[in-house]
């Protein structure tokens, strides 16, 4: 296995592209060398990206935050005002793994792992992020929702990397918050995870909503029924039953050794409401 | 090591391993909990279940905990180190190292570098962690013999010790 530090993008785009898809983007690792050391994966090479400052830094301008797609759970945390202003996606990077995995693990490398219990993602989704990705045919940006096409599946290109997360400015009286449901308190799988953002106006009447579902589909989902449900109205009483009730229909989970799909399609409702309960409060609701 | 050719595909390595730099030529696939043991014979890192689960061979790299089963060998070039070698210091225990010992914070002592590790880079966060706040760390880790009550114990113990020698 070859080992590459680059120090810009061009040359990781470079260097991906010239390896055709042999070599991988290497980030925190905490999912590549763990994958690579149970044998599942044995790339020819990797490409560390955690030099390249664009990957490695989080900055805030007039149009929003700029957050490095390789920046850790830990410098996020670190972050001045991202966790006030965006609490429900610095929670939601945290909770990946334990106080040791968050000194390495990225943001960047969650998403593009492509687990449907990611649990970055459905905080992404719910916040509105866009990707800024680039790759051999130049810069593009996408949605968070549509990069991954299914479980370890994305719509990257050969070469392409993400190379931050673009993060707007909440508004006033804005709030998110990303819940999961596992057993224990850390280190375990999402049984499901939901993510919530909205905005409200002076009278407490939502104007603005994205929901991010994970663990309860092939990819992390994002409810579009949310917009309908709470837009207008006041985030509480029978309003959170409806936007329990849609989390709960749109979920298409599986059964598997965590959780059986029954649960899954209960549970997620529960943690959307809560989720919406907390992010409304956050925004001042 | 330093006046050694690269071997084929090998790459040169400068690290700060516990106060004392190092230069060496590393196959890229290396770990770095195997650089640690095998070139450096620093064998008090051990390796449990080589997934980043367990924490048993938890490092610091530049003042952070890692887990060194998950970090290339050639990742820490031009970094700082520091492993349950370094934690004593003139051949005097560390007060983590004490306070364990104190507490029976170990059976098998298979896991308690990592978790030493973990709890160094926890103090210099916070000297005076609350009960909340080392269970948040110590739940990163797997112990499989002391039911965890002894740990916490020795962690308190340890705040208190390092606490009254800077007071
Ligand atoms: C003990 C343990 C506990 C964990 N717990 C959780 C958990 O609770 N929740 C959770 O969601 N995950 C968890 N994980 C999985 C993993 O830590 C996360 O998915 C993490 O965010 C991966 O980030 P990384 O930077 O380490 O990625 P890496 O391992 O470096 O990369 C992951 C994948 O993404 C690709 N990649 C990385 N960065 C980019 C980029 N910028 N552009 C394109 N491709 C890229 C890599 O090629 C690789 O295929 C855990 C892992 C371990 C070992």
């Amino acid at each position: 296995m070859q080992y590459q530090a680059v120090q810009t993008l061009e040359e990781a785009v470079e260097s991906l592209s010239r390896a055709g898809g042999e070599h991988l983007p290497l980030a925190g690792g905490t999912d590549l060398l763990a994958q690579r050391r149970a044998g599942r994966i044995d790339p020819k090479g990797v490409v560390d990206l955690k030099r390249i400052p664009e990957l490695a830094e989080i900055v805030l301008d007039d149009d929003g935050y700029r957050v490095g797609a390789a920046v850790s759970g830990a410098e996020l945390g670190e972050h001045p005002t991202l966790g006030q202003d965006w609490p429900g996606v610095v929670e939601a990077a945290q909770l990946i793994g334990s106080t040791q995995i968050q000194g390495r693990a990225s943001m960047g490398g969650n998403l593009c792992n492509a687990s449907p219990a990611a649990d970055s993602v459905p905080a992404l989704i719910a916040a509105g992020a866009l990707c800024s990705l680039v790759g051999p045919s130049g810069r593009r940006e996408l949605p968070v929702e549509e990069i991954i096409l299914g479980p370890g599946q994305t719509c990257l290109a050969p070469g392409e990397i993400v190379a931050h997360f673009r993060l707007p400015r909440p508004g006033p009286r804005a709030g998110d918050a990303y819940l999961r449901l596992i057993p224990r308190t850390e280190m375990d799988i999402a049984v499901v995870g939901a993510g919530v953002s909205l905005e409200l106006d002076a009278d407490g009447l939502c104007t603005g909503c994205r929901v991010g579902l994970g663990a309860v589909a092939p990819t992390p989902l994002r409810l579009d029924e949310a917009q309908a449900i709470l837009v207008g109205r006041r985030v509480e009483g029978s309003v959170l039953d409806d936007l329990a009730a849609a989390a709960s229909a749109a979920a298409q989970p599986i059964d598997d050794m965590r959780a059986t799909a029954e649960y899954r399609v209960r549970v997620v409702g529960v943690m959307a409401k809560r989720a919406a309960q907390i992010a409304a409060t956050r925004a001042g609701g | 090591m330093a006046s050694e050719q690269p071997q084929q595909g090998g790459i040169r390595l400068k690290v700060r391993v516990n106060g004392e730099q190092h230069e060496s030529v590393v196959d890229p696939r290396m770990n770095l909990a195997d650089y640690l043991r095998e070139e450096l014979r620093l064998t008090a890192t051990h390796v449990g279940c080589e997934h980043g689960v367990c924490g048993i061979c938890n490092v610091l790299v530049d003042g952070q905990t890692v887990r060194s089963c998950l970090m290339l060998a050639v990742q820490v070039d031009g970094k700082e180190v520091l492993t349950v070698e370094g934690l004593a210091e003139g051949g005097k225990l560390h007060p983590i190292q004490e306070a364990f010992i104190e507490e029976h914070g170990l059976q098998c002592g298979f896991c308690t570098g990592g978790f030493m590790m973990a709890i160094c880079e926890l103090f210099d966060r916070n000297p005076s962690p609350s009960e909340e706040e080392i269970k948040e760390v110590v739940g990163g880790q797997i112990c499989r013999c002391t039911g965890y009550n002894a740990i916490l114990r020795s962690v308190q113990n340890a705040a208190a010790k390092m606490g009254a020698s800077r007071s």
